[in-house]
């Protein structure tokens, strides 16, 4: 009896505030276009039963998916919302790699030391960690006078609402989601082994790439998927880093939404986005349970 | 003693000069007496002051503690039994979708969840406010708790409940006096992600608040929208001061309490 | 006080009349397997087992890992339901009744001690539950903590306590309400082996002092052999054997018992008939003299006349020698310290009854006299211990003697095993004491020798 009602709680809830609106947004998203002005057609009339039920089906079709692909506005901004995150994923695991490295063979009564100050930023405001750039990459912000004052160039350089930006600010929000995986990989290795690939031959370098990189694997993995998800999907850097071009699936989204009022389209955005998301996720969850089983 | 490496020492030195120094000149630059926020023109409290005195970012703060920590609250109660039932209460119908409905809201983009749930309350004529941001940030961090709390129970040693029947207790008094008080260190890790996540949460509150309740993190994302503000470094400041002395505190007492706990288990080893 | 002498209590106070309960028909069994099988999805964990198990029992469940030992134990605590059958605890049926209302305690493996509470409360945990006064409750704590001499740390959590002290509050803990049954799921597993050993004597002194009945899981089988009643070894959801350690290392009823519990060499070969030799001096079928050697070395030394020399004394050395003595097939008496070792050249008394095991090509016969005549031709196994082998340079007068090449020499400080291997590639080991110095004994690698054992030393198992 108290199972029953332990189980039936939090699901009742997911249900209700998880699975329901989605299946909302996917009805919605195969509804009549109409700005902003529920009820959307068609509606499930219930009292008609069965058939009823029939008409309603009958009624949805894929309009609004196929808006989507007459407007190249959304095919590109899903393009180049992947090429944001494939490219800011890769950058991020440039940066994390060395400090994850570093961390593991810093110390051992550093460690922990360090590790809380790759968590501190996470439980900072993330709003808060994107606008700090804002006042350093402005045309006539920190880095410009510095570069300028070291003499470096001569006109100071936009970055700011470029693509540049947002690459930065992805790659200093999400480092820490890279850093602790791979971190949490190579602490678990066992030096003696990069002992036993010099003492068998191996150069310090071809030791690293040998056998460091390969264990690390499952940590990398790990990392790039945690940086790649939310990437594709972001709002806030874009909007406040990016400029007018920098087009990002989540902006479009939220522009659609509050802007232009389309909320079947922005319904369909978000469906489409949610496939385009499936296979990372899959593929991420794929690895997550191979490492586990492989530690047993 | 480990040799000294200069590639690490590099690399460990500009990793976390690039993670803190972006922060550190938020910081510096919210005592700066100028307007202009990229001028340095002598230290000052001014931006403090100011902050003090506008009563809608007092009132948005407000709101925004009432929402976190209710939701909190409620995710945590709510994660709690998901990661209990997701560990511990073997199969049932629905497992699947239940432990999918766990783990989709942490890969959802918060767009979609924003967008989703904002539907939901126009579909049911609820008015958007305080209670539908609390519902809405209620739902996303019990994942989040129930994913802290649930690898702190897998790692639990299953027997110490099997004992605990063994000995009388009934089911709810085992995870009463057996299983709470031994993995109440994650859930009150869980309830100050929760907290934190509400906190800072900017999209999915956009969505599903109404002109009744505007929390922080809109307010901040509206003035910023505009520019550097130096009112907004001044609370930035505020509020990673806050997160800075909270972490700190709290890594040290379980640094304190692991101490004692090897302190305590040699000792032990020594009486043999 | 006669009810006491008619039933004895406890194994030791009564050695000459044994507890042995489940010899009785009369006696009422505390848990009663009855048909038991628990499945897990495809993988059944218990096959059909029926099972008896009596009050005062100190029952071992001996097995390697994945037999179901465990899995019988987590029934009967109630954390897992058989699939199929019941299991009885005085009389109840135990189905649907769930574990906080079994009369049953558990020692866990990882011994589970509660690590936010005191050592004093985790014993009390138990009593707390059942509603006792906090006097009657402070009282039976002490009692146990004194039982397992744990006064000193009452105050104190799990870990400010070392293993072996963790053991014995745990020990406590789920003796605290008296239960009428006591599991304990590899109790001493956690422990180094000389802890291991004293714990084990002071888990029987419990179990004889609380008079509660132990059923033990483990799969160390010198701890099954040593605390246990009753040993039960158990092979992929099935007890292949239920008896006393002495019956069970004596006469294993398989070869997998065999194999299980001690050192053992399987021999598997065909019995025939023995047909009784007379050629060969078969010895007693007594344990095989301690020093083989030297017997050998005296039987060479008293040989015997025949008619020939007889007659040759008669005729040429009575006069120097005087009068043959009259009773020429007798040795002369053997001096004390001889007694042992003179093999007693008794007249022929070749077994009437017993098989020959032909078992490989080229090496004779084994013979072996316990086993009944009936088996002969079919195939058996010989198991038989190391001690119970000897090995000597010469060849010695025994039932079963082989010649082999010593491959390796194991020395274990009070005795040293011998691998000793055959002509035709098998190998057996022979056991013996070190009672010399090791710079004196003359058995060494490489070395030919002989192996042998009596006609009984060898348990007879079907196939």
């Amino acid at each position: 009896m108290r199972r029953w009602v332990l189980i039936a709680l939090p699901y009742a809830w997911l249900l209700a505030l998880f699975l329901a609106p989605f299946i909302i947004v996917l009805k919605i998203s195969l509804s009549d276009i109409a700005l902003a002005r529920p009820p959307y057609m068609p509606q499930l009339d219930f009292g008609a039963g069965l058939a009823g039920l029939r008409e309603f089906f009958a009624a949805l079709d894929f309009e609004n998916f196929w808006f989507l692909t007459t407007d190249d506005l959304y095919w590109k901004a899903y393009l180049s919302s992947l090429q944001i995150a494939v490219v800011s994923t890769f950058l991020t695991l440039l940066v994390g790699y060395p400090i994850a490295y570093g961390m593991a063979r810093s110390a051992q009564e550093w460690r922990p030391t360090l590790l809380m100050l790759v968590i501190l930023p996470f439980w900072t405001s993330f709003l808060i960690r994107v606008y700090a750039w804002m006042g350093i990459l402005s045309t006539e912000g920190l880095l410009n006078q510095f570069l300028i004052g070291l003499g470096l160039v001569s006109d100071p350089l936009t970055i700011l609402n470029t693509n540049t930006a947002v690459y930065i600010g992805i790659v200093y929000t999400y480092l820490p989601f890279m850093i602790l995986p791979i971190y949490a990989a190579l602490e678990k290795m066992d030096e003696s082994l990069l002992e036993a690939a010099e003492d068998l031959g191996c150069s310090k370098f071809s030791a690293f790439w040998l056998v460091t990189i390969p264990l690390s694997r499952n940590g990398i993995i790990a990392g790039c998927f945690l940086v790649f998800i939310p990437a594709i999907g972001e709002f806030v850097i874009p909007s406040l880093l990016g400029g007018s071009d920098t087009l990002m699936i989540g902006k479009v989204l939220w522009e659609e939404f509050f802007s232009n009022r389309d909320w079947p389209v922005a319904s369909a955005v978000a469906v489409v986005l949610l496939l385009i998301l499936i296979v990372p996720i899959v593929l991420f969850q794929r690895n997550e349970q191979k490492a586990r089983e492989a530690e047993g | 003693m480990r040799r000294f490496s200069w590639f690490n020492a590099t690399s460990l030195t500009l990793g976390f000069a690039f993670l803190y120094l972006p922060m550190v000149i938020l910081v510096i630059y919210s005592f700066n007496a100028s307007k202009l926020v990229t001028v340095w023109a002598g230290f000052s409290t001014r931006w403090y002051g100011e902050l003090i005195r506008n009563e809608e970012f007092l009132d948005a703060a407000w709101v925004t503690l009432k929402v976190a920590f209710f939701s909190s609250t409620l995710a945590t109660i709510l994660g709690t039994m998901a990661a209990y039932v997701l560990v511990r209460a073997g199969r049932f119908s629905g497992r699947t979708l239940f432990s999918g409905m766990i783990y989709a809201p942490l890969v959802m983009p918060e767009v979609i969840t924003g967008l989703s749930l904002l539907l939901l309350f126009i579909g049911i004529g609820l008015d958007r406010g305080v209670l539908t941001i609390v519902l809405a940030h209620t739902t996303f961090s019990m994942c989040y708790v129930s994913v802290v709390v649930s690898s702190r129970l897998t790692s639990f040693d299953r027997s110490l409940e099997e004992a605990a029947l063994d000995l009388g207790c009934s089911p709810f008094d085992a995870f009463r006096l057996v299983t709470l008080p031994i993995i109440a260190p994650a859930v009150i890790s869980g309830w100050l992600l929760a907290f934190t996540l509400s906190l800072d949460d900017l999209v999915i509150a956009s969505f599903t608040t109404g002109p009744s309740a505007t929390t922080l993190p809109i307010k901040i994302f509206s003035a910023v929208r505009l520019g550097v503000s130096p009112e907004i470094n001044a609370l930035s400041t505020i509020m990673i001061g806050i997160v800075t002395v909270g972490v700190i505190t709290a890594s040290l007492i379980s640094k304190r309490a692991a101490v004692a706990q090897a302190r305590d288990e040699q000792a032990a080893a020594r009486t043999t | 006080m006669a009810e006491t002498a008619q039933k004895p209590k406890t194994k030791s106070t009564a050695p000459d009349q044994a507890f042995e309960p489940w010899e009785d028909p009369n006696a009422k069994p505390l848990i009663e397997f009855r048909g038991v099988t628990k499945r897990f999805g495809d993988f059944t964990a218990i096959d059909d087992l029926t099972q008896d198990i009596y009050e005062r029992e100190f029952f071992a469940l001996l097995g390697p890992s994945g037999c179901g030992k465990t899995t019988m134990m987590r029934m009967l605590a109630g954390f897992d339901m058989p699939t199929a059958g019941e299991i009885l605890i005085a009389g109840q049926d135990m189905a649907g009744i769930p574990p906080n209302k079994r009369p049953v305690n558990m020692m866990f493996q990882s011994y589970a001690l509660f690590p936010h509470l005191s050592i004093w409360d985790n014993i009390a945990f138990g009593l707390k539950r059942e509603g006792r006064g906090s006097d009657a409750i402070a009282e039976r704590v002490e009692e146990m903590l004194r039982l397992t001499r744990l006064e000193r740390f009452a105050r104190r959590k799990p870990h400010q306590i070392s293993g072996g002290q963790r053991q014995r509050v745990a020990l406590a803990r789920s003796l605290a309400k008296a239960p009428k049954l006591l599991l304990l799921d590899e109790p001493l597993g956690a422990l180094d082996k000389k802890l291991r050993q004293d714990t084990q004597f002071e888990l029987m002194d419990i179990q004889e002092k609380t008079g509660t009945t132990f059923v033990i899981v483990t799969h160390d089988q010198e701890e099954a052999m040593t605390v246990a009643s009753r040993v039960a070894v158990m092979d992929e959801g099935r007890i292949v054997q239920v008896a006393t350690p002495a019956v069970i290392y004596e006469a294993p009823a398989t070869t997998y018992v065999a194999d299980f519990i001690g050192d053992v060499t399987l021999i598997a070969g065909e019995a025939k008939a023995h047909e009784s030799v007379v050629e060969e001096v078969v010895p007693e079928p007594e344990v095989a003299a301690p020093e083989p050697l030297v017997a050998a070395a005296e039987g060479e030394r008293a040989p015997q006349p025949n008619a020939l020399g007889e007659w040759l004394h008669d005729r040429l050395l009575t006069r120097v020698l005087g009068p043959r003595k009259a009773a020429p097939k007798l040795l002369p008496a053997p001096e004390v310290a001889a007694v042992v070792e003179a093999p007693v050249a008794a007249p022929k008394a070749a077994p009437t009854e017993g098989l020959a095991i032909h078992w490989a090509a080229g090496q004779p016969p084994l013979v072996a006299a316990n086993a009944p005549p009936d088996w002969a031709g079919k195939r058996v196994t010989l198991a038989l211990r190391p001690e119970k082998v000897a090995i000597s340079k010469a060849r010695p007068e025994a039932a079963n003697a082989l010649q082999g090449k010593v491959i390796d020499i194991a020395y274990l400080g009070n005795i040293s095993t011998y691998h000793v291997e055959l002509a035709n590639g098998s190998m057996i080991k022979a056991q013996m004491a070190n009672t010399r110095r090791i710079s004196r004994r003359d058995i060494t690698w490489e070395d030919d020798v002989w192996v042998s054992f009596s006609d009984t030393a060898a348990a007879v198992l079907e196939e």
